[in-house]
């Protein structure tokens, strides 16, 4: 069974938010890497970008397929995790450790949009 | 209309281990037990198994079973020995590729074909079809018959210790007739991975027990996944991906297979007028700098103007490198041709390879 982390938002997407001050860290859930199987690419964005919620902002490559990345949350991107660039693994190994982009948010009440752990957890359950 | 998903005699096996199904070629089937890349080097390094239940099986019986079968493949089964198995094409009359398919001799007036699951139907309307005027009987045996493929450097001590089936003798794209527990079993040296291996066709009955003694003896399952990443790796094509009905076996760099010495087969004529003139495109290999994964269907520049596109593309599992195969339009199919390969919103600079990215290690 994969692990839903109660301090967290969600996308139905399955990508997951966690809000500190006006810095939203976006990873993938447990689920999303759990489907996808072993990642052997994350196409990021690059810092300075501006992301938009709901569109596409990078992808997750597994051996089989690739899968578009959409961005919970709108505002300019702080930070990229590159330890993803030689190690996207990671992410099977622990999705909610291996984040993979820093925004600064534009607006922090799109996250009221987002799925709790409870309805995400339900949404899973249902996939 | 939707039809029903199908299932193969081992779907039971699938489930119970837990395996990610998927729909394939009308076939409810297993993609990965444990992992794509695992199952992958598996079958590389020592030796994996295989549900390929879902291939289809067509005899072709009669007086006239060879010149039938010349006619309606592209390489040439004249005078083979018994036991013999041909690969190679059915084409239609301008050259388009009906389905790839092995061909087994069993004797002068018998045939066995193997054809895609994904093609059975059309390819068995197909040869009824192109079979009037010929002393021949055509039976499609698929829904008798299950397969497995049992791949890899150990295949060979596998069959012979977990199974008990003597194949040492058989040599690379050759087969035998057993007789075990009451029914014919056909037993070949062949695969679609580029290592040495096995493919058993048996009744369902018999199929389960091949799987469960390998399963017993600790055997990796393999699922279609990573049966995707071992073909490709070593440059063999995937119907529907770098043959369809609208690539003939001289576009997707086949011509090896297509022996237009034969008197007649049909598509012939259209295929010498390819090789004499020459194709407008071909299939070839590329590599990309860098870790981008090209995909089926990603375009293929050069200089902003589309020039092809990608195949198959993967990180392949062996090599760790970004490979693809591409329909590349001439006369940028030269080797060393450095083109672009447009991934998302990037290019990414590619060039022109050989398709062979992993060499094969057959047992000959």
């Amino acid at each position: 069974m994969s692990t839903v982390k109660d301090d967290l938002r969600y996308a139905e997407s399955h990508e997951w938010v966690k809000l500190e001050g006006d810095i939203a860290t976006v990873g993938i859930s447990d689920y999303a890497q759990h489907a996808l199987g072993d990642i052997v690419y994350v196409d990021m964005p690059e810092v300075g970008d501006e992301v938009e919620a709901g569109e596409v902002f990078g992808a997750v490559e597994s051996v089989k397929a690739a899968s578009d990345l959409l961005s919970p949350v709108s505002g300019t991107v702080e930070a990229v995790n590159e330890i993803l660039e030689d190690a996207p693994e990671s992410i099977n190994a622990d999705a909610y450790e291996n984040w993979i982009m820093k925004v600064k948010v534009s607006d922090p009440a799109e996250l009221e949009a987002l799925l709790d752990a409870a309805a995400y957890a339900k949404l899973c359950e249902n996939e | 209309m939707e039809e029903e998903i199908k299932t193969t005699c081992l779907h039971d096996r699938h489930v119970d281990l837990g395996a990610l199904m998927s729909p394939f070629a009308g076939y409810d089937m297993p993609i990965q037990y444990k992992g794509i890349t695992e199952e992958h080097n598996a079958v590389r390094q020592e030796v994996g198994v295989f549900d390929v239940s879902h291939m289809g099986e067509v005899r072709v019986k009669g007086p006239e079973a060879e010149k039938f079968v010349n006619h309606i493949f592209v390489n040439d089964v004249t005078g083979a020995p018994d036991g013999q198995i041909f690969y190679g094409m059915m084409c239609l009359e301008n050259g388009g590729t009906v389905d790839d398919l092995l061909v087994y001799k069993v004797n002068d007036n018998e045939f066995f074909l193997v054809i895609n699951a994904s093609n059975i139907d059309k390819d068995v309307a197909w040869i009824m079809k192109n079979a009037e005027g010929f002393d021949v009987q055509i039976a499609d045996e698929s829904l008798y018959y299950g397969e497995v493929a049992i791949q890899g450097p150990k295949a060979e001590e596998t069959v012979e210790k977990v199974l008990g089936i003597p194949v040492a003798d058989i040599k690379f794209y050759n087969f035998n007739v057993l007789h075990l527990d009451g029914e014919d079993v056909i037993v070949s040296r062949t695969g679609y991975t580029g290592e040495d291996g096995f493919e058993v066709y048996a009744s369902h009955d018999f199929t389960r027990k091949v799987w469960d003694k390998l399963m017993e003896a600790g055997v990796q399952p393999c699922g279609l996944g990573c049966r995707d990443t071992l073909r490709f790796e070593v440059g063999l094509p995937l119907y529907g991906d770098e043959l369809t009905e609208e690539i003939s076996p001289i576009e997707a760099s086949l011509s090896m297979f297509v022996k237009l010495d034969k008197p007649e087969f049909v598509g012939k004529e259209a295929l010498a007028r390819q090789k004499a003139e020459g194709v407008k495109r071909r299939i070839v290999g590329l590599e990309l700098e860098g870790n981008a994964i090209p995909r089926h269907g990603y375009p293929v520049e050069m200089n902003g103007e589309q020039i092809g596109e990608i195949t198959t593309g993967y990180r392949s599992i062996s090599t760790g490198r970004s490979v693809a195969m591409a329909m590349i339009n001439k006369p940028y199919d030269k080797l060393g041709t450095e083109v672009e390969v447009r991934i998302r919103k990037k290019t990414f600079p590619a060039k022109v390879v050989k398709k062979r990215f992993y060499d094969k290690s057959y047992k000959k």
